[in-house]
């Protein structure tokens, strides 16, 4: 039986003040996804239960673009459990996968129980079961908990249905009149909260890695400051007020410290402070601009944008190395921006200008060591790109229709999707590392 | 002050010698001023401008009325992916300056901006590259440094939505506001 510690943490700061609520699109598939089919639960209480955990482990599982669901109304029969299943009706449907389920009131509480057991069709064996229990309102968790199980038994890879992600809306009320909002969703856009609003810009959402308090700039006090906030508690503090820029915070993969940049000596360098000690170390030391750190995989060395060289190309120094000892990573490219690793610590997923005739920033990833280039993004105002914890999917803002949208592609470039907005311009998608 | 050793070093010889270029023909060039004033002015909202002073040039010398156009531009562009305001605007920037340095209680604020193309993090940098460019030119022509704060919006606060070149062109740019 599985521990549902995760879900009921999750819960404790879902407050569902549904602001510009996010819906999934699918913009582009893979050729030959894997047919499974996803039997609506059964419910055995009385009611009608607010959310259907068959269609969303069926959106789940289609938006990652590798599956492809049967429709219900095509089943040969609705099984409930295992001793309901014939697998030749499955086999006859072409079907490799099965997954079956039913929600029960759990005896005694107000709990409900959801049993759900998954089938390999063409082995005929049961590849996993168990039953998850929880309050209505976390139906939802339990159904993205069942899109995890059966997406690292069929590909091998951990799911990230239950991760969540940061973005900022800008909603122009009127010319010179915008109000700016800090959210956080599910990483499908569902049960979008507002974390902060403001009259002034909000940019550069980040996460810790422990995925409990989160970093931004906020220009509240008309400058650019940088906060943390608890997500749990709401409490939050300013902890730069240097003159001139304060940007671009971002945690270390250990959590005890935050690069930053800021220009208070004249121009944006990358700094590091101590989060326990507040020791402010100047990493980068020249005259052009700096920005855009991303610690390395191992936290030893931060990868940064600066324009030394007239345009801007990413950079790597290792953490107290002198400022002469910079690496080079990025060449071939006009503008090459905002990088940062892959888990693998080797592939480099960053903006790409490829040359100054054409004005067009798409999303690629570098091999650091083959220099292969992969150009995932066909659209031309793509920014921001951030990575699953998984590294299966990178998020990223883009324009559509003349507005700001998150959309999201697979690391091989094969599967899009796209999280349209409701109102306001959508962009700098964070997305959150595990919660456990 | 915050000026770091390097860049000052750079941004005065920029500075000086654009200076040297304005101290040339200031002199003889009598429509410039005016003409940048109103072509580049009109979008600005600030309400510091006198009004009245189309109407009692009557009154004033030629010499005050093309220091009050200059002073009525309050919005300066810039080309694309260029820090260094524009030859035009040289002539009107040195009014500001010397308004500034005529009146020492009089308090500004420089705010960068660029358009939406490149990263948002890098235009948060150009749009306070811009901004410095008109501060030390300011301070060169005799206004002082804590008479000025600047503060730069990246791409977050566009004068134009839109992906239209028009739109980058307005986006471009330094607004001058009194504090």
């Amino acid at each position: 039986m599985k521990n549902f510690r995760t879900v009921l943490l999750l819960l404790g700061f879902l407050s569902c003040t549904s602001h510009a609520e996010l819906s999934i699109q699918i913009t582009q598939g893979v050729d030959n996804p894997i047919p499974i089919s996803i039997v609506p639960f059964a419910w055995q209480g009385s009611g009608v239960l607010s959310e259907d955990v068959a269609r969303i482990v069926t959106s789940d599982l289609e938006q990652v673009g590798e599956f492809r669901a049967l429709s219900p109304g095509n089943m040969l029969s609705l099984p409930r459990e295992e001793s309901e299943v014939f697998y030749r009706d499955w086999r006859t449907l072409a079907q490799d996968y099965l997954l079956v389920g039913k929600i029960d009131r759990a005896p005694g509480s107000q709990l409900v129980q959801v049993q759900y057991e998954f089938f390999d069709i063409n082995r005929e064996v049961k590849l996993a079961g168990e039953i998850l229990t929880g309050s209505v309102t976390q139906l939802r968790d339990i159904a993205h908990e069942i899109s995890n199980v059966v997406f690292e038994i069929v590909t091998g890879t951990r799911g990230a249905f239950t991760t969540q992600i940061l973005y900022i809306v800008a909603e122009e009320n009127s010319p010179g009149n915008t109000t700016f909002r800090l959210e956080k969703s599910d990483y499908d856009g569902q049960r979008a909260e507002v974390l902060l609003e403001s009259s002034e810009p909000i940019m550069s959402p980040s996460w810790s890695p422990n995925g409990q308090d989160i970093a931004y700039v906020s220009f509240e006090t008309t400058l650019p400051r940088i906060y943390i906030q608890n997500i749990a508690t709401g409490q939050r503090r300013q902890i730069t007020n240097y003159p001139n820029i304060n940007s671009s915070p971002v945690w270390s993969p250990d959590g005890s410290k935050l690069a930053m940049v800021l220009s208070k000596d004249g121009s944006p360098d990358i700094y590091v402070q101590d989060l326990t000690t507040n020791e402010l170390i100047r990493v980068t030391d020249h005259p052009a601009i700096d920005t855009e750190p991303a610690w390395t995989v191992d936290g030893r060395a931060i990868s940064f944008m600066s324009d030394r060289t007239g345009q801007p190309q990413i950079y790597q120094m290792e953490l107290g190395a002198s400022s002469f000892d910079v690496e080079r990573l990025t060449y071939d490219c006009f503008q090459c921006m905002k990088g940062q690793f892959l888990p693998d610590g080797v592939n480099l997923v960053h903006v790409r200008r490829e040359t100054r005739q054409s004005p067009n920033y798409q999303i690629a990833i570098m091999n650091i060591q083959t220099l292969r280039v992969i150009t995932l993004t066909d659209t031309s105002l793509d920014e921001s790109p951030s990575v699953a914890p998984n590294g299966s999917m990178i998020m990223y803002a883009t324009k559509y229709q003349g507005r700001g949208v998150l959309d999201a592609v697979s690391i091989d470039g094969r599967v899009k999707f796209r999280l349209p907005s409701s109102r306001g311009d959508v962009r700098e998608p964070a997305w959150s590392p595990f919660f456990n | 002050m915050f000026i770091q050793r390097n860049n000052l070093h750079k941004f005065g010889l920029i500075v000086v010698s654009l200076f040297a270029l304005a101290a040339c023909s200031s002199t003889s060039d009598t429509d410039e001023a005016a003409d940048s004033g109103s072509a580049t002015g009109s979008s600005s909202s600030s309400g510091s401008a006198s009004s009245s002073a189309g109407s009692s040039s009557g009154q004033l010398s030629q010499e005050e009325v093309r220091a009050q156009n200059a002073l009525r531009q309050t919005v300066f562009y810039f080309d694309f992916d260029v820090a260094e305001f524009k030859p035009e605007d040289r002539d009107t920037l040195t009014y500001h300056a010397r308004d500034l340095a005529a009146s020492p209680n009089k308090r500004i604020r420089l705010e960068g901006h660029a358009d939406e193309r490149g990263t948002r993090e890098y235009n948060l940098a150009l749009g306070e590259r811009r901004a410095n460019g008109i501060l030390n030119y300011l301070i060169v022509n005799g206004a002082s440094r804590s008479q000025i704060e600047v503060v730069s919006y990246g791409e977050e606060r566009p004068a134009q939505n839109g992906q239209t070149e028009s739109a980058y062109s307005r986006n471009r740019r330094v607004e001058v506001v009194a504090r």
